[in-house]
């Protein structure tokens, strides 16, 4: 990729940090925070947006994030009090500034109204502080137009007693000679005088290196003066004793470009620019000497002594022993102790040590730690069938070794951990905006932020998640005149809870809002065809019917809501990270619903079965119960279809030997078990096998990346005893979707598709 | 010889940028990520110039410069500091605190070579 689109690619990066600390920030001051290194970290969070927007020419951004940045300088200076009313603009600048972040990262557009009123309310709030903004507010001198002056003292070596008002009398006449000079064209020429005082060398500028650079914009004819050099006895080597008189001439050289070359070392020399034409070229050659004769370097030393800054422009009358240089001491050692405490309090707050890493890298690593282990448990269990005693050497190094393999995935997973916080920061805007839209007052309470979650994990959670948020505040959450007649607060409350639960990521979101109604909620289940009028259901199960595919509340497509997007959606994406979702309801209360995820994607937790002699992995989260099926329970309902018995309901017996293609014969139900399963829209099936050969955890390896996809398979893994298992996709083998109870919903044929090409081994590959 | 140029600033973006200008120019980079990371590192870059930003956590432009200048090594290093255009009193602390110059945000690659021309041979 070209260098500088990577770095574009960096920066809209950075802009996302910068955004999530601005947020942060500000919302810490909301809460009451005034630690004004909150305030500094706000305003570098739009000043770091600023510089690099500037430097890929974003302009709107550019715009949008000056008048942000000029507000927020204000507010860290004190200038303006950081409270609530003001705050709360500043959070809605936020939201407007994220905003042209996005749209220049994508190419969008911005709500101009919106980024309009907020820039204005921006520059009222910081003009409301009399001129406020980024003010030149410099030495003051910019309005004023120096014009240069040839000082002709060609008469001061006759004269010697000449006074200076006499002098300054001459120059005044001169600047009328001088102005006529002006608008001439062709070659310029400019007589530089430039006298460096320590100042300038302390800072590391170079003499030579500034002679060099008025070189670069024409001829020079450089003259140095060392009239000031002392004997070697009574020189400091570092102070600045040495002067320089240089004629420049050039074509159209403009006395901006010259004052340009010295503008780092202004205030720290003596600087005289004068320009001249060719006829008093001459005169001023000879001016020139004359003044050398002045003791510029006794002009100077005063005019350091005196401390003026600028001084050194006008002539003192006498020169006067540097009585300042002792003086300064002080003030530096003052610094010094300042410094110090400063650099020490700032290294005591130092923040943990990080680095980034690639991506790829610690993909690659996860793998190879997968591999670790399968080839440990392989190890392992060839040892075991070599009849080595259990306390010989070997066996109990293998045990140390099974264990710090633990430890070692454990310690890779982590790297990839993150905490959830980076999906969470995205959710305080998303309430405060859906809040608004539909004229709720609401309240997000977030806790366990710092949860950590598989990397693969998180970035699928955010979707449905929003979802939920959505829901709650839309259809959770009552108006506030609504909530006031029922007895509570205007203001709805919706948490979002994330938590380790006995190895799993549990995440809660709950509102206090009307719970779910559970009679409408049937009504349409039945209204639907979804459900049969006569069928019995718990409370509970009311409740989770609004996750059925093609349940939706919304009798018109909410805005908020978006088109059909239903729970049916959140369930299946959450089933696809491994996870189960759950709700619970109290009427007039509020709802919770109950997110439980695997730690991490690449590893499941399954349960061994065999079937045809084919050693298969069922994903544990999918299995409800293991049965051993009764005769009596089994019930065939046409040639290739058979159901089972469930307490009260009848659910599809599947013969998966059958549906895979490893056998054209189902054995009798009564010789195997059946994994009763639950899949998307909680339809439920059992799965016939032949033997459960126990529960494991089992490193996934990707079917498609090193074969390809297969019907009724998601994924692969290699078992201790080196054979390779396929894990089963339970959606796909519970094939058309059968419905809860025996409603309107055709049978299922419980066997079904052609799997010819399905490989019945795999050798192991990649 | 190469130069070694000594890049401190918070802003990845920044860096990046910088970093690609100065390789380019056949300078050599070393990089920190704010005024206390640009001190602790000031000795190893054995640096010939140094490119600070102002607006830095933990310790910003000022102090690092006045810390620079602290260090006998480098009390003739010449530092440049990262500016925006208008800022007078920004470019006048930084000069008090010991910087030979200034480079105006948003730099192109030409300019900032000339900056570092003009205070490095």
């Amino acid at each position: 990729m070209d260098p500088l689109a990577a770095i574009k690619v960096t920066f809209f990066q950075e802009c996302e940090e910068q955004l999530a600390e601005l947020e942060g920030g500000l919302l810490a001051m909301e809460g009451g925070d005034h630690d004004p290194e909150i305030v500094n970290a706000v305003f570098r969070a739009v000043h770091s947006i600023k510089g690099g927007a500037g430097a890929f020419s974003l302009e709107e951004l550019v715009r949008f994030s000056h008048v942000f940045e000029t507000a927020l300088d204000l507010i860290r200076s004190g200038d303006i009090p950081a409270d609530q009313e003001t705050l709360k603009l500043l959070l809605r600048s936020a939201d407007v500034l994220a905003d042209h972040v996005r749209a220049a990262r994508d190419g969008g557009s911005v709500d101009e109204g919106r980024s309009s009123a907020m820039a204005e309310a921006l520059e009222a709030l910081a003009s409301g502080m009399g001129g406020g903004g980024e003010a030149d507010t410099g030495d003051g001198f910019s309005d004023f137009v120096f014009n240069p002056v040839a000082i002709d003292l060609s008469d001061t070596a006759a004269a010697p007693d000449a006074s200076i008002e006499d002098l300054l009398a001459r120059v005044t006449g001169e600047v009328a000679a001088a102005d006529a000079d002006e608008g001439a064209e062709g070659d310029v020429t400019w007589h530089i005088r430039f006298y460096p005082q320590v100042g300038l060398y302390q800072k590391a500028n170079e003499s030579g290196l500034l002679l060099r650079e008025l070189a670069r914009l024409g001829r020079i004819d450089v003259r140095l003066d060392v009239s000031g050099l002392p004997n070697l006895q009574n020189m400091n080597p570092e102070d600045a004793y040495l002067g320089w008189s240089v004629e420049l001439t050039g074509p159209a050289i403009e006395e901006a470009a010259v004052r340009d070359v010295f503008e780092w070392v202004d205030g720290d020399c003596y600087l005289d620019i004068v320009r001249a034409d060719a006829a008093s070229a001459q005169t001023l050659a000879t001016s020139i000497d004359a003044v050398g004769e002045v003791d510029v370097m006794a002009l100077i030393r005063a005019a350091q002594a005196a401390e003026v800054p600028g001084a050194a422009m006008v002539p003192p009358s006498s020169g006067s022993a540097p009585a300042g240089a002792p003086a300064r001491a002080e003030p530096a050692k003052a610094k010094e102790a300042a410094l110090d405490a400063k650099a020490q309090a700032a290294a005591r707050e130092a923040s943990p040590q990080t680095i980034r890493v690639d991506l790829e890298r610690v993909d690659r690593l996860i793998d190879l730690v997968g591999e670790l282990v399968i080839n440990q448990a392989m190890l392992t269990q060839r040892v075991a069938e070599c009849g080595l005693q259990r306390a010989s050497s070997v066996a109990m190094g293998l045990d140390d070794l099974e264990q710090l393999t633990r430890e070692i995935q454990d310690s890779v997973m982590a790297i990839r951990a993150q905490p959830v916080k980076s999906v969470f920061q995205r959710f305080p805007r998303l309430v405060r905006e859906i809040a608004a839209m539909t004229g709720k007052e609401v309240r997000l309470i977030m806790e366990g932020e710092g949860t950590e979650v598989d990397k693969t994990v998180i970035e699928r959670l955010s979707d449905p998640l929003t979802h939920m948020i959505r829901n709650a505040i839309d259809h959770g959450l009552e108006t506030p005149e609504e909530r006031e007649a029922a007895g509570k607060p205007r203001e709805g409350v919706v948490k979002l809870a994330a938590l380790h639960r006995s190895g799993r990521i549990v995440i809660e979101i709950s509102d206090d809002g009307r719970g779910i109604n559970r009679p409408r909620v049937k009504q349409i289940a039945v209204d639907k065809g979804l459900i049969s009028p006569e069928t019995n259901l718990s409370d509970d199960e009311i409740d989770n019917l609004i996750f059925m595919a093609g349940f939706s509340t919304a009798a018109t497509v909410s805005d908020i809501s978006g088109r059909g997007v239903g729970m049916d959606v959140v369930r299946r994406s959450i089933q696809s990270l491994g996870g189960r979702i759950n709700i619970s309801s109290r009427p007039g209360q509020g709802s919770t619903f109950t997110l439980s995820l695997p730690l991490t994607l690449a590893v499941l937790d399954g349960m061994v079965v065999t079937v045809a002699g084919q050693t298969l992995v069922a994903p544990l989260t999918a299995i409800i119960e293991s049965l051993q099926p009764k005769a009596a329970d089994v019930r065939n309902l046409g040639p290739n279809a058979q159901v089972i018995a469930i307490r009260d309901t009848h659910v599809p017996l599947i013969d998966i030997g059958r549906s895979l293609g490893y056998r054209t014969v189902t054995p009798p139900p009564t010789e195997g078990v059946a994994l009763l399963v639950e899949g998307e829209g909680g339809s439920r099936a059992a799965l016939m096998v032949d033997a459960i050969q126990g529960q494991r955890q089992v490193v996934i390896k990707s079917l498609e990346a090193n074969y390809r996809p297969v019907p009724g398979i998601a994924a692969a893994t290699i078992l201790g005893d080196g054979r390779v298992a396929l894990i089963l996709d339970i959606d796909a083998v519970m094939v058309p979707k059968p419905h809860e109870g025996l409603g309107a919903a055709p049978a299922s044929t419980g066997g079904g598709y052609d799997l010819s090409a399905a490989p019945t081994s795999l050798a192991k590959v990649g | 010889m190469t130069k070694t140029i000594l890049t401190v600033d918070d802003s990845r973006t920044m860096r990046d940028m910088l970093h690609l200008a100065l390789t380019e120019a056949g300078f050599r980079v070393v990089q920190a990520v704010d005024g206390l990371d640009g001190l602790e590192a000031l000795d190893a870059a054995q640096a010939d110039v140094i490119i600070t930003d102002i607006n830095m956590p933990r310790l910003d432009g000022f102090g690092f410069i006045e810390g620079v200048r602290k260090n006998d090594r480098h009390r003739a290093t010449p530092i440049l500091v990262l500016t925006t255009e208008s800022d007078t009193t920004k470019k006048q602390r930084a000069r008090d605190a010991g910087a030979t110059g200034w480079i105006v945000k948003p730099f192109n690659p030409e300019k900032l070579i000339d900056a570092i021309r003009r205070v490095a041979a």
